[in-house]
């Protein structure tokens, strides 16, 4: 299966929080920014793309119990955030990609390796 | 098991800190030894209630009630009351202003995610009065 560490390194992420790596890809892929949206879609165990950097997405990934969360578009977590998903042991990452070229390349790694 | 009683307080006004009572609520269950969706269902109903309570009625309580067979969360507020409930449970209907949409909330997805991740759910409001929500979420 598929783990957060690997999307960490096929992709390059940026870690911004990494406390569980070792976590596996159970839930496939939902882009979003409006958070009840991502609370009523998003599979557990999935992977969230979203340019949303706010305290609140810790919450939401770490409640509706996501694998990872990826900011996109160069977005960086406030100090707000970063210090909630380290204490909420969220997986944050980043990347330069836009949310639809990151699906892409994650759609791409996650077939590959199922 | 007798059934563990939660209480929370959850604060008004401030969006930042909502989610500290399922965050505890989820870590009791968690210890209890409660399925992954059990949990991120009543996770994500008392979220979804703790946000609502904090924007349109500075706050209220939260009851937990976690049995054997169902875990009981009740939202209890005095804030202005829910006119038209039905209109209030529909996709997309919100009274959020713009500086919760900011936020990413107030897309009218609330009650409907609760509805959605519970397994009963009763919506008690009377203008002026406060709203009571109560949801039941069924250990499979």
């Amino acid at each position: 299966m598929t783990t957060v560490q690997d999307l960490v390194n096929r992709l390059n992420l940026t870690t911004f929080c990494l406390p569980d790596g070792g976590r596996g890809i159970t839930g496939g892929c939902y882009c979003g920014d409006l958070l009840s949206w991502v609370m009523g879609r998003a599979p557990a165990g999935g992977i969230w793309l979203t340019i949303m950097s706010n305290v609140n997405v810790a919450a939401v990934a770490a409640l509706t119990d996501l694998s990872c969360v990826i900011l996109t578009e160069d977005v960086a977590p406030d100090a707000a955030l970063l210090q909630k998903a380290q204490a909420q042991g969220v997986n944050l990452l980043g990347t330069p990609l836009s949310t639809y070229d990151c699906a892409v390349c994650l759609s791409r790694l996650l077939q590959a390796q199922a | 098991m007798e059934a563990l009683h939660l209480v929370y307080e959850v604060p008004g006004g401030d969006l930042t800190h909502a989610g500290e009572a399922s965050s505890q609520v989820k870590q009791a269950l968690r210890k209890l030894g409660y399925d992954s969706d059990t949990i991120r269902r009543v996770s994500v109903c008392m979220y979804e209630g703790e946000i609502n309570m904090v924007i349109h009625a500075n706050g209220g309580t939260a009851r937990v009630e976690v049995g054997l067979d169902d875990i009981v969360i009740t939202l209890i507020d005095h804030g202005p009351g829910i006119p038209d409930i039905d209109q209030a449970m529909q996709a997309g209907f919100t009274t959020a202003g713009d500086q919760v949409r900011d936020l990413g909330f107030g897309a009218g997805m609330g009650l409907p995610n609760m509805k959605k991740y519970s397994d009963e759910m009763t919506v008690a409001s009377t203008v002026g009065v406060g709203t009571t929500v109560t949801m039941v979420v069924r250990i499979p």
